[in-house]
């Protein structure tokens, strides 16, 4: 526990990237991005408070980078419908149920706030706190963009009106695990 | 009723589905230059302050 924490860095590199790429939905600027956040988690090292969320740190320079950024140039990073569905495709629905494509569609219309805050609760699994720290916001806030974010991609996705929802847990499954074609 | 279990299904669909792109997501390889960019940002450390031998 008493090494530099800087030989974290390289755990946490998945996760950032997967992180940036949720940001900017954009692989060469979320590459980019990642780059920046490292030179900066290098050098201000000694802020980073030992024994806490070295991932939560690391992702708050990393979206402050992204934000800023964004100011900057006035304009929201463009591409939503870019690289990041385009890399993942899949074939098309052919039965009605909900297919990743789809998902993926339906995530990059969120705003910036959304995604984020979903991302690092639903999939990241932040509390509501480490969420709330990383955002530089209100915990009620965070709770509020994960709410409505939910809902934006409930209602883009039409799952309330899915009937595959109202059948079984079996029919679920087969949502969520969503039949992969075979590796070859 | 039926309300709250239909809600509770959507949020489980979006979920299970958001934890499907990110986990693709977290499962790509880390490309070289990050690697590299942290061999380089160790060897530029002044070696006086120690540290290399690990």
């Amino acid at each position: 526990m008493s090494g530099d924490p800087r030989d974290e860095l390289v755990d946490h590199l998945p996760a950032l990237r997967a992180f940036a790429l949720s940001l900017t939905r954009n692989g060469a600027v979320a590459d980019d991005m990642v780059q920046d956040t490292l030179v900066k988690a290098w050098s201000k090292i000694s802020t980073f408070e030992a024994g806490t969320n070295m991932r939560a740190w690391l992702f708050t320079i990393l979206r402050n980078t992204y934000y800023s950024n964004r100011r900057k140039a006035g304009r929201e990073v463009s591409d939503a419908e870019g690289i990041f569905t385009e890399s993942l495709s899949e074939k098309p629905a052919h039965d009605g149920r909900l297919q990743l494509a789809d998902f993926r569609r339906a995530f990059v219309k969120l705003t910036d706030e959304q995604r984020e805050a979903l991302i690092l609760v639903g999939a990241q699994g932040f509390s509501y706190e480490d969420a709330a720290e990383t955002c530089g916001v209100a915990v009620g806030t965070i709770k509020s963009r994960v709410n409505r974010a939910r809902a934006r991609l409930t209602e883009l996705l039409n799952l309330d009106e899915h009937e595959g929802l109202e059948m079984t847990d079996q029919a679920t499954m087969a949502v969520v695990t969503g039949a992969r074609p075979a590796a070859r | 009723m039926g309300h709250t279990r239909r809600k509770d299904k959507e949020t489980e669909v979006i979920d299970e589905n958001l934890r499907r792109v990110y986990q693709d997501m977290l499962d790509e390889k880390v490309p070289d230059r990050f690697l590299d960019l942290i061999a380089q940002l160790r060897s530029q450390e002044d070696p006086s302050s120690g540290g290399e031998a690990q």
